[in-house]
């Protein structure tokens, strides 16, 4: 293969639509979401694992670093939901064309925003 | 390129059906979770302990587990196959590549296995 031949998608030089976006932050989230697991499951054990444990939990949870780190890895899941039940609905044959898919792609980035605003709100001050 | 080889069910179609079916039953695990917590503000131990002893919690847990598993597996590859490439990383790519999944395969396989300790265990 001609290693010289050009090459017409820089990614870096070329200014992207939303929907590209919203589909990076989709991979990118993803990703976070596998290592998160590793922390929900830690937590679920060691809630379910006595009484002295579900108090460790609970203290964890007042602490502010603790608390960001939570979090970070709902706010990962809740835009990777959100961006999932958009595919979802595209599978289902809505919002396929450009027009539409820019749309749904706005829509679903301003849903995941609020959430990861609620999200804070449930951790930080609820 | 040859990349099917990792793929989890070596067939495009497969892969997306899996993933979709996946999603679905991780999501309403996530809100029935969320729910829970929300409407049991000030939950116990023996509550929370009670909900993921009982039978249809732990097949539901395990069904979101599994669904984890097969889900990363064809997300992490999508993600593998599409950036440690030859042309982005150059030669040793297929060799990075499939040392990353067969990480990404063991980190899988000791979650569900975790996974399957702590809902047998409780």
């Amino acid at each position: 293969m001609d290693k010289k031949r050009p090459m017409n998608l820089d990614l870096g030089t070329i200014k992207l639509p939303i929907t590209s976006y919203v589909s990076i932050l989709h991979r990118v989230s993803g990703v976070a979401n596998f290592f998160a697991v590793a922390i929900f499951l830690w937590i679920l054990d060691t809630s379910l694992a006595s009484e002295q444990g579900f108090a460790e939990i609970n203290t964890l949870f007042d602490n502010f670093f603790a608390q960001m780190i939570i979090w970070a890895c709902l706010s990962a899941l809740a835009y990777h939901m959100v961006m999932g039940t958009r595919h979802l609905v595209m599978d289902a044959g809505y919002g396929e064309t450009f027009e539409s898919g820019r749309l749904t792609a706005t829509i679903a980035a301003v849903v995941a925003a609020v959430l990861i605003g609620l999200i804070g709100g449930w951790i930080f001050i609820w | 390129m040859v990349t099917s080889i990792t793929s989890l069910g070596r067939s495009g179609l497969s892969d997306w059906l899996l993933q979709r079916v996946s999603a679905c039953i991780m999501t309403l695990y996530v809100l029935f979770i969320v729910g829970y917590l929300m409407l049991n503000p000030g939950l116990q131990f023996a509550d929370w302990q009670a909900l993921h002893g009982s039978l249809p919690m732990r097949m539901f847990s395990l069904m979101t587990v599994l669904s984890l598993a097969a889900h990363s597996w064809i997300g992490m590859w999508c993600v593998f196959t599409d950036y440690v490439t030859v042309r982005l990383i150059g030669p040793k790519a297929t060799a990075v590549r499939i040392f990353f999944q067969l990480m990404m395969i063991a980190v899988t396989l000791l979650y569900t296995i975790w996974a399957i300790d702590i809902l047998w265990g409780i």
